[in-house]
């Protein structure tokens, strides 16, 4: 909300600086968005002399003039303006000043019609200070020539813009915002007169019925209105032009600039009809899905949750927020119907939204406006419009009632020490509440607070505690520290906090970039991922590919390679740990780390390297990602079964899955599928993986965190290598297992150190080569017991898989 | 010819052939021909058993002495060859050792601003005892808005720009929470339930400290706005939690984040419907060269909102407001390390750009403590 410091004067008594109440809007909770000096616009306009204005030869219209600006010598300057003449004095531009009321910077040395002219004399229109574009602006014959026009003028005044808080409908006014300084400190409030203007006979126009039916919305509480006869209206006067422009309102005419004046003055909203032009009577009602044409020449269809104030056409303003334009009031109206009516917020709020109308009456009557001041608002109204536009006001027209909270709290004076901290006297608190219109009564510790009726916001102590503590300054509060509970913290994080902590950095060690992708994805990829149902869908996406919460992280940072490759990066590593959703419940919600790795970007680096070939990502590239974070976060590998089952969006030969036993998937790895790749519009071998950090085990809970005793052996391990010939379809997994169960005891190790298929081991066969570590533990091993288990490694072998020795 | 004259011209030969062998093949041939079985030296030591005793006894020390003379110059020159063949062996092997290497992995992965940030975060608040709670990113309307004291039909639901879901067959409302605020009610809310997940941190009774870090959702996008952010949330609930520590608290955070010896804070009292009273912090910081330096300068900078927990919220918790009371904040993570890391723009944050994130991500092990340092 902006004002200007003259307006804040006329209701607050004070000597205190620009700068100091500033500083105070902002200590108070009215916090100061700007300061801004309304000349700033205006400084280069001077006082001129017209030393001698004459008829341009070349023009009926035209005069030429030589022009004093208080440079030392005559300047040349044609002149349109009909009222120009030798003599006068009025405002000057310099050429490249910056034309406010016709938006350009003014040109030097241009030639109009054969004469030179090196400047401008201005209307007020074009310093924006009026709409009087009918000639120059004429000054008396002692304004000084050469000053700055703002300053002889007075427009050098100083705007505020605050920004108010949805609980303060009370400073929606600059009386309200006095209100609040004066209570700080910064001054005196001035009173306004509300007091009744009296009446000149019987209102043409009845106090407005209310047509609602018993469960209708009605917004209206209490309507106020006033007939007054024989205005004479026209443009306001300048000081209400200068303070509308001031705070960025355009003036309309006297009786329209009143409204805004006592709206932004006292946040009291009104409205004015030309009462000629209502036909019949006007009634309060529901609105009935009629077009509405309102006065920002926009046409609205109002529905029937919508209050209107009618007539016997239909909708004459839509009630609290704006006036139509077949009432609205112009020059030549003489008879007016002034409205000042109290409103339901919540009803303004919602019609205000459904409309889109944003307005200033919208603007204060949501926030709440107070209801006491319905009736004298529109008193404030009749005489400003008496006193600037003469008429004869008939009796109020009323109807309804202004709802009261009428709230009283119970405040234990305690209280503002409990929840601040600070220690404010008993006098002090009371003065400021007394201050702010809240009266306390009471003694020793408590009061009983009645809440004053411009105040709905506060309810309860703690708001009254706000109140004494922004009075009193929030940076008064002494600052205590908080004491410890222990003074070693017990462990802070939770298992799956320490989980994607330790997830993210062994990634990051392994090469690959963390990303932070959006939640949400389009509805094609979350189908193509395994999701896309309905209650994981946003009912007001954003964008059209934002539409639903991801089932995969995959899919955001698919796109994020894409983009990268997009950008001449095709070989990137991407990983992310966040959230996914399997379904709308909170334990649908699941952690998963995933990454893709694109083109040549493998765990040693991207690209060609002398070193070696430079081989592009593959299957094994996501297994060994996978496993690294399982092992780091703790899974027994060896435990771990991997199966050939591939995730949907895996080529399905290439492809695996981490389960621990039959219930729990740990993970997913494998190539993403070509045709996948294809319809991402993904080029290249794609290498992906996830891992579900929920469906990972908790530890077991241990009584003691020693470790077991260590079995070091003194005799030396034995190895011993083999070779199958078997079906290229038995998996690698069987063989180790097989090899591993010959001798539990004796086999500490099973490695596969080569794998080949080819013509010389027959069609549809592979030859697997296993090395065995034996390790003694009471003695060294003889030929005999080392001949024994290798027989018991070929016969396990060979009978699980079917294949045989390699001779 | 004289012994004397016969071990000379032998001794002559023999060096010389010692010095001609330019290898260890030909010196060992040297070798035999010598001091082998059938050497020319073993031949001439063969001959002393024949002599006469007095013959010997001259003539015996002198062939010893060119045995000896022999074997000394043999090692000598193997010695001398080892080293050679040594030296051409090196300069052989000798490789580039300018030529670079393939990149390192920890050299080149990196992490996100935002878990980093999250992460010093994490390690400020620890060392005062907090806990870090979570709640779910698909929010009911009760946590998200009527249990933190948003009244059905208020303005300042508005305020917050919800993205809802579609509405459920269970009829429910659900939204993408707007704010980590829900995450409070679900601390302090009293139920014997157990979590649904092992994510959802239980509800507690006071003393509850907690920082609730996390996702949150705003219709609403430009260049310091995205649809999703990040917020992080703090708590203090106990019998005489006050604004006098809600400020202590938050100026050692926001000292301990920034890395500077102090912070001015400016309170100002503001509104949010779940805390009462309400108030917007501000930072006296430096804007007057292209970054912002917290800590000096006469600039104000809004980074946070706090209050003390509205009682209507504690009602709402199952807490009794005249019993129990706290202080609450909150702050944009992602703001926090726009901030402290010099990012100009917020969208880039959710772009994957493999270019941006090596440029302001952070080192796999450069792990935020406070003993090591937040940031190296």
């Amino acid at each position: 909300m902006k004002f200007t410091l003259d307006w804040l004067k006329e209701h607050l008594e004070t000597t205190a600086s620009t700068e100091e109440i500033g500083k105070a809007l902002t200590m108070i909770g009215l916090e100061v968005e700007g300061i801004e000096s309304q000349g700033k616009a205006l400084e280069k306009f001077v006082i001129a002399h017209v030393v001698e204005a004459k008829s341009h030869p070349n023009s009926d219209h035209l005069n030429i003039c030589k022009v004093d600006a208080g440079t030392g010598e005559l300047i040349d300057v044609v002149c349109g303006a009909p009222n120009v003449k030798t003599g006068m004095k009025s405002v000057f531009a310099f050429p490249g000043t910056y034309i406010p009321g016709k938006d350009f910077e003014l040109k030097g040395g241009v030639v109009i019609r054969g004469a030179p002219s090196n400047g401008m004399l201005c209307s007020a229109a074009e310093l924006q200070l009026s709409n009087d574009h009918d000639g120059i602006i004429t000054l008396p014959d002692d304004a000084p020539i050469g000053q700055k026009y703002v300053d002889y003028a007075g427009i050098n005044g100083v705007v505020f813009d605050i920004s108010i808080t949805p609980n303060r409908g009370d400073a929606t006014g600059v009386y309200g915002v006095a209100r609040d300084l004066a209570a700080f400190g910064l001054g005196t409030l001035k009173k306004t007169d509300f007091s009744p203007v009296p009446s000149k006979g019987k209102s043409p126009i009845a106090p407005l019925p209310q047509q609602f039916s018993g469960d209708e919305p009605k917004a209206i509480r209490k309507f106020a209105g006033r007939y007054i006869a024989n205005v004479k209206n026209g443009p306001s006067p300048d000081w209400l032009q200068a303070r509308l422009r001031a705070v960025g309102l355009r003036p309309i005419n006297t009786i329209v600039d009143i409204t805004n004046l006592v709206s932004l003055g006292w946040g009291r909203p009104l409205h004015a009809y030309d009462a000629d032009k209502v036909e019949g009577t006007m009634v309060l009602r529901n609105a009935r899905g009629e077009e509405f044409d309102a006065l920002d020449n926009k046409v609205y269809t109002l529905d029937e949750t919508m209050t209107v104030i009618a007539d016997d056409k239909g909708p004459l303003c839509l009630g609290g927020i704006m006036g139509g334009i077949r009432s609205g009031v112009t020059d030549e109206t003489t008879n007016i119907f002034m409205e000042c009516a109290s409103w339901d917020p919540e009803l303004i709020a919602r019609t205000g939204r459904k409309t889109g109308i944003v307005s200033d009456a919208r603007y204060r009557l949501e926030r709440s406006v107070d209801p006491a001041l319905t009736e004298p608002g529109m008193e404030l109204a009749t005489r400003l419009v008496l006193e600037l536009c003469g008429g004869e006001p008939a009796e109020p027209a009323i109807s309804g009632e202004d709802v009261f909270a009428n709230t009283t709290v119970e405040f234990p004076l305690g209280e503002v020490r409990r929840l601040t901290g600070l220690e404010v006297s008993a006098e002090k608190i009371e003065a400021i509440l007394l201050a702010l219109g809240f009266v306390a009564e009471g003694s020793g510790d408590k009061r009983t607070v009645k809440v004053p009726s411009w105040r709905p916001d506060v309810t309860q102590k703690a708001d009254l505690v706000e109140e004494v503590m922004r009075m009193v300054g929030v940076d008064n509060v002494p600052v205590e520290p908080l004491a410890r509970l222990n003074h070693v913290a017990p462990r802070i994080l939770t298992t799956i906090q320490n989980r994607r902590r330790i997830a993210r950095r062994v990634l990051a060690s392994r090469g690959l970039d963390e990303a932070v992708t959006w939640s949400f994805i389009s509805h094609d990829e979350a189908t193509r991922f395994g999701g896309g149902t309905e209650d994981r869908q946003l009912a007001n996406a954003i964008a059209s590919d934002m539409t639903d919460m991801r089932p995969s992280l995959l899919p955001g940072l698919l796109a994020g390679a894409r983009r990268n490759a997009n950008r001449g990066f095709a070989d990137v590593s991407l990983f992310e740990v966040g959230q996914i959703f399997l379904s709308d419940k909170p334990e649908g919600q699941h952690t998963y780390a995933s990454g893709v790795r694109t083109g040549t970007a493998k765990v040693d680096g991207a690209g060609r390297h002398w070193s070696g070939k430079a081989e592009v990502v593959s299957v094994w590239d996501a297994k060994a990602d996978l496993a690294a974070v399982l092992d780091a976060l703790g899974v027994d590998i060896d435990k771990v079964q991997v199966l050939p089952e591939a995730a949907n969006w895996s080529h399905p030969g290439r492809g695996g899955r981490f389960a621990l036993g039959p219930k729990v998937t740990l993970g997913w790895f494998g190539e993403l599928h070509p045709a996948l790749a294809a319809e991402l519009d993904i080029s290249g071998p794609v290498a992906a993986f996830e891992i579900d950090l929920d469906a990972l085990p908790e530890a077991r809970k241990k009584a003691t965190k020693t470790k077991p005793a260590i079995d070091l052996s003194q005799f030396q391990p034995v190895s011993r290598d083999f070779a199958f010939v078997m079906d290229k379809g038995v998996a690698a997994a069987t063989i180790l297992r097989a090899a591993k169960g010959a001798d539990k005891a004796l086999i500490t190790d099973v490695g596969i150190f080569d794998v080949f298929e080819g013509v010389h081991v027959g069609e549809g066969k592979k030859s697997v080569a296993i090395e065995v570590t034996l390790q003694p533990r009471d003695r060294t091993l003889t030929d005999e017991d080392i001949e024994k288990v290798s027989s018991a490694i070929v016969t396990a072998v060979t009978k699980t898989t079917g294949g045989e020795l390699r001779k | 010819m004289s012994l004397e004259n016969q071990i000379e011209t032998l001794r002559s030969e023999l060096t010389a052939a010692i010095a001609g062998a330019d290898n260890e093949a030909a010196l060992d041939t040297v070798r035999v021909s010598a001091l082998g079985k059938k050497g020319s030296v073993s031949a001439l030591l063969g001959t002393l058993g024949s002599m006469a005793a007095d013959e010997r006894k001259s003539a015996g020390p002198v062939i010893n002495g060119l045995k000896n003379d022999i074997a000394g110059l043999i090692e000598a020159r193997s010695t001398e060859l080892k080293g050679a063949a040594l030296e051409a062996r090196l300069k052989a092997e000798t490789v580039d050792v300018t030529l670079p290497l393939p990149p390192a992995p920890t050299a080149k992965g990196r992490i996100h601003p935002i878990s980093q940030t999250i992460d010093e975060i994490t390690a400020i608040f620890s060392d005062m005892g907090f806990a870090i709670a979570e709640g779910p990113d698909i929010e009911t309307d009760y946590f998200n808005f009527t249990a933190l004291n948003f009244p059905e039909g208020h303005p300042a639901r508005e305020m917050h720009d919800t993205f809802f879901m579609k509405p459920g067959p269970d009829g429910m409302k659900k939204v993408l929470r707007t704010h980590t605020s829900p995450v409070q009610v679900r601390v302090m809310q009293k139920t014997n339930e157990k979590p649904a997940a092992s994510y959802l941190t239980p509800s507690q009774d006071p003393p509850i400290r907690v920082v609730m870090p996390g996702r949150t959702y705003r219709n609403d996008s430009d260049q310091t706005h995205t649809p999703m952010f990040h917020q992080v949330e703090g708590l203090v609930i106990d019998k005489d939690s006050h604004i006098g520590q809600l400020r202590w608290v938050l100026e050692e955070f926001l000292k301990a984040f920034f890395e500077v010896p102090s912070v001015t804070l400016r309170f100002r009292p503001s509104f949010f419907p779940f805390t009462e009273p309400s108030m917007e912090v501000d930072v006296q910081c430096d804007r007057s060269g292209s970054e912002v330096k917290i800590g000096e300068g006469n600039d104000w900078l809004e980074i946070l909102g706090c209050g003390m927990v509205h009682p209507n919220v504690l009602r709402n918790a199952g807490l009794d407001p005249d019993v129990y009371q706290g202080f609450a904040w909150g702050m944009g993570i992602d703001r926090l390390a726009m901030l402290k890391y010099g990012m100009p723009d917020l969208r880039a944050f959710f772009d994957a750009d493999q270019r941006w994130i090596e440029h302001y991500g952070f080192r796999p092990l450069d792990l935020p403590t406070l003993f090591g340092g937040l940031s190296s």
